[in-house]
């Protein structure tokens, strides 16, 4: 144990960090802007966000080697336009948890700005307060509990990623190995400890984020939504 | 003045009404799903009219032509539930759209809410809310007033209290007040003119 490989520690943390940061302003965006509004294709454009939460994570990253291998679309363009190869890359790894934790984070921010009234923006627009100052002093904050429980779902799950990160990435030490892949390879070697160390670890970072996101909430939501008791 | 002359379809009847209001306050008198709230969302610029015109203190808001977005028409808004903003203080309630901290403080201390600056609107009365939220509008220097049922969550001392205030605002103030009741009683006490509205048009002045 005293010679423990922890890159997929840094490893995972980083790729989750970042992939939660992009789908978080992402989500908060496209969720906004398509909350409030109606156009034709609307439940079909929400349909597709929301896909990746039921597909079985191997059918995503199928979809994702389709569109980033050697000969998809986008992975044509990008080797040759920038000579960037994302398969078996770390990009790989970043892509894989951005797409499956997409969807978590849009519902939730979906959710979040249905939540309050939509006269208080409304009101805030007679005062003479632009589009940007209204999205940062009363859509944003309003909307922030709900927000924030999406972005600790977003990087639960981008944290936890394994089908669709395994057969977009594959599993190379030191490049893809996150946590999820380096337990799945250390039970197949037979490294039963190696397995339950990163078991631990990566159970004692969810319980502590839902938990924290609980205390949080509760001790937050008191001031504004409801009298204290 | 105010010039309002708007069309509109909606769902169940064509809104027709052509009308100005100069400084004193008119009431649009009539039963629910009348149109009444819908006129003032096409003064305040949340709705677009189909056709007509708007003006104001003979600046145009709206025309065939142009469409003057709702942050520059300089109108107040009392909405029906204050839409107060429940995670500011009564204080950056007022602030938020009043020209100076000077007229904030000012407003408040002539509706006698200058002691709630710090709470949050969660914990004041009815009454109280009513007040910050005509604070709140008339804090930008409002051209003109909209007032969408401003008494109906009060009870009746302090719904007598508050017709009193608006009287006194408007001789204070002095610019064009719209207001939507479906009290005939409110409606005779505050209006210098009612107009009677159903389905979509005026019946009679």
């Amino acid at each position: 144990m005293e010679n423990m490989n922890l890159s997929p520690l840094w490893l995972s943390f980083q790729t989750a960090a970042l992939a939660t940061v992009i789908v978080f302003i992402a989500g908060v965006f496209l969720a906004r802007v398509i909350t409030r509004n109606t156009f034709p294709g609307k439940s079909i454009l929400e349909a597709i966000f929301l896909l990746p939460l039921v597909l079985p994570p191997t059918v995503v990253g199928f979809g994702l080697l389709f569109i980033f291998g050697k000969n998809g679309p986008l992975g044509i363009l990008l080797s040759k336009w920038f000579d960037v190869q994302i398969v078996f890359t770390w990009y790989a790894v970043l892509i894989a948890a951005i797409v499956v934790a997409f969807p978590l984070m849009y519902q939730s921010a979906s959710a979040a700005f249905q939540q309050y009234d939509a006269n208080l923006e409304k009101a805030a627009y007679t005062m003479g307060a632009s589009k940007w100052r209204v999205f940062w002093t009363i859509s944003f904050p309003l909307a922030w509990p709900g927000l924030l429980g999406g972005l600790v779902l977003t990087f639960a799950r981008a944290l936890g990623e394994f089908g669709a990160t395994l057969m977009l990435a594959g599993y190379i030490p030191g490049v893809t190995d996150t946590i999820p892949l380096a337990i799945y390879f250390a039970v197949e070697s037979g490294n039963t400890e190696m397995a339950t160390f990163w078991v631990i670890i990566i159970v004692a970072l969810g319980f502590s984020a839902i938990l924290w996101l609980n205390w949080w909430s509760k001790r937050n939501m008191m001031r504004y939504s409801q009298r204290p008791k | 003045m105010l010039h309002i002359n708007v069309h509109k379809k909606l769902s169940h009847f064509k809104l027709e009404v052509n009308f100005s209001v100069g400084n004193e306050i008119v009431i649009l008198f009539g039963a629910s799903g009348s149109g009444k709230t819908t006129i003032l969302n096409c003064v305040a610029g949340l709705i677009k009219p189909d056709a007509g015109e708007i003006t104001l203190q003979g600046r145009t808001l709206y025309d065939t032509f142009v469409t003057v977005p709702t942050p520059k028409r300089n109108i107040g808004y009392l909405f029906q539930d204050y839409a107060l903003f429940p995670h500011m203080t009564v204080f950056k309630n007022i602030r938020y759209g009043a020209k100076s901290d000077v007229l904030a403080k000012q407003l408040m201390k002539e509706l006698a809410i200058d002691h709630l600056s710090e709470q949050y609107p969660l914990y004041i009365s009815g009454g109280e809310k009513q007040r910050v939220a005509l604070a709140r509008a008339l804090a930008t220097e409002p051209e003109a007033l909209l007032l969408d049922e401003p008494f109906s969550a009060l009870d009746e001392a302090t719904r007598a209290n508050s017709h009193e205030e608006l009287i006194r605002l408007q001789k204070l103030w002095d610019i064009p007040i719209i207001m939507v009741t479906h009290s005939t009683e409110e409606a005779k006490k505050l209006g210098n003119r009612i107009l009677h509205i159903e389905k979509g048009h005026f019946i009679t002045e």
